[in-house]
């Protein structure tokens, strides 16, 4: 039981609202300790894990120059241009039609972006664009609540239909383990039943993006209110 | 032998992490010059020289960064947003040439991705099979950023000023992935799991097969939201209480337990903060007042799917 102290740290520290960096890095030295290695042996895995992951920032790291320069010469403005050309778009329309891309191609193993590469640059500034279309200039709690659901388009896009055609993640992950317990199991039936979520998927962003329309609006008519 | 590594591509992050903290140290007028100047130059050597470092000497570095950040001492200054009217009129002049260099970048990864691996010289290729994906990403990147520059005229110097405009605004949330990733594998030495999936399996009537599915499908996700990863949680929630309940004592199909089991717990990752890189690194980047409001947004997602999910494997894994 002493092996899920670190645990603890890290549900404690979190429900404390401590920086999350801080609890993550508390969480591990307490778990390397309780387990039994040396204070040293866990700064040394530390060390390891971080070197064996930093490519994780990679995507991130070389991206934001590009995005940096390209914002102070208008990108987020042109971008928010084009979109308004398009009456029939709202902030929602947008974010669905993204997350359908974003999910249609992940069904082939592509990934056409992420939150530094797309979400930032070209998503969100058309769905505030789009948003901006519309009666009254979204607030800063509206804006704010399209950001968010654009970057939940970009997840609920990129996690709920990886691999149904072309297998290259998540399903050889689940295949190798069970090769590895002895359990035959056929990629193709793990792509069969990958499938109904992914259309799932589809329904419930047409709801929820319905819904971030329709609160906008009502957060707009009632801007128009208080400022005649 | 191979020609482009993602070594070197990471020392080509740690020269980007080390402009930025030179510019930080020469800027008189930044908040927290000094912490937030030792911050991204220990992480530029951390990253771009990590490698060829002993880990214990990548670990202490990685506590320091830690500690500059506990103590408050790394910040960003508050960056003047740019005129907006004057932003427009720039915006008019390049019209959509500012989006190509943004769109390069996934074209030259997904063409890249699919084709790299097949150039040889000889016996020389030119990048390793196994990361050509992160490779070609790279190569795109350098693309977009060459473009950008062509583009608006800017000199490479302007690139490290923006980039660091944005890092700064991500500050700690960068490397709170890789750190995940060290508390995920920690735990997984100390035995975390085994433990936890024993748990489970006593305290819950798992005879009942409905029961052995919420189990199963509930675990996943609540082994999601600790951990941060539904490939981490995958291995421990299937053997500590899918394959023994689910499959041999009720005779269910592995493929559809296995399947919906992993979909499950993306559920999870959707409201966890401690899948950092999905959920709080974009509410940072998109400068949200909240770090939870992505997670806030993506909740009824999560709910819906994973009703949806336990509903279809009920009806079909028996």
């Amino acid at each position: 039981m002493i092996t899920l102290l670190g645990m603890l740290v890290v549900v404690v520290g979190f429900a404390l609202r401590a920086n999350p960096l801080l609890v993550v890095v508390a969480g591990g030295l307490t778990t390397g300790v309780a387990a039994g290695f040396s204070f040293n042996e866990v700064v040394a895995m530390i060390g390891q894990f971080f070197t064996d992951n930093r490519a994780l920032m990679l995507p991130i790291i070389l991206m934001v120059p590009i995005v940096g320069v390209l914002e102070r010469h208008g990108l987020q403005e042109r971008v928010a241009m084009l979109i308004q050309r398009a009456t029939a778009a709202t902030a929602g329309r947008v974010l669905w039609g993204y997350q359908l891309l974003r999910g249609f191609t992940s069904m082939f193993g592509l990934s056409i972006g992420n939150h530094a590469a797309m979400v930032r640059p070209l998503i969100a500034p058309m769905a505030e664009g789009a948003a901006l279309v519309r009666p009254g200039t979204p607030s800063r709690q509206s804006r704010d609540e399209i950001r968010a659901h654009a970057a939940a388009a970009e997840n609920v896009g990129n996690f709920f239909s990886d691999d149904i055609f072309v297998a290259i993640g998540a399903l050889l992950l689940i295949k190798a383990f069970f090769d590895n317990a002895g359990v035959a199991v056929a990629l193709s039936d793990l792509k069969l039943w990958s499938l109904p979520t992914a259309l799932w998927v589809v329904l419930v962003g047409w709801w929820r993006y319905r819904r971030l329309d329709a609160r906008l609006k009502k957060a707009a008519a009632a801007a128009k209110e208080r400022a005649p | 032998m191979t020609l482009l590594t993602l070594d070197l591509f990471l020392v080509g992050c740690g020269v980007v992490l080390a402009a930025v903290g030179a510019l930080i140290a020469w800027d008189a007028t930044h908040p927290q010059r000094w912490g937030s100047a030792v911050f991204w130059l220990l992480l530029a050597v951390a990253v771009g020289l990590g490698k060829w470092l002993p880990p214990i000497a990548v670990g202490y570095a990685v506590l320091g960064l830690t500690s500059l950040v506990a103590t408050k001492r790394v910040g960003a200054p508050q960056f003047a947003r740019g005129d907006s009217a004057e932003l427009t009129k720039r915006a008019e002049v390049l019209g959509n040439r500012l989006l190509w260099p943004v769109l390069w970048v996934p074209v030259v990864a997904i063409v890249g991705g699919a084709g790299l691996d097949w150039v040889k010289f000889g016996d020389v290729s030119l990048v390793n099979p196994k990361q050509v994906a992160q490779i070609a990403l790279g190569l795109g990147c350098i693309i977009g950023l060459a473009t950008a520059l062509r583009t608006t005229g800017e000199r490479p110097l302007a690139a490290a000023r923006e980039g660091g405009r944005l890092l700064q605004l991500l500050s700690w949330s960068l490397i709170l992935p890789a750190m995940l990733a060290a508390l995920g594998g920690i735990m997984a030495k100390a035995g975390v799991g085994g433990v936890i999936a024993g748990l489970v399996a006593t305290a819950l009537p798992v005879q009942f097969p409905l029961v052995a599915v919420v189990a199963y499908g509930g675990g996943m996700v609540l082994f999601t939201v600790l951990l941060g990863n539904a490939f981490a949680a995958f291995p421990v929630m299937t053997l500590g209480v899918g394959l023994p309940f689910i499959v041999q004592a009720h005779g269910g199909d592995p493929a559809v337990m296995g399947a919906l089991g992993m979909l499950s717990g993306y559920c999870g990752t959707l409201v966890t903060p401690m899948a950092a890189n999905f959920n709080i690194v974009p509410a940072r980047l998109l400068e949200l007042k909240d770090h939870y409001a992505v997670i806030k947004a993506q909740a009824p997602f999560a709910g819906a799917i994973w009703l949806f999910n336990i509903g279809v494997m009920y009806g079909c894994v028996y």
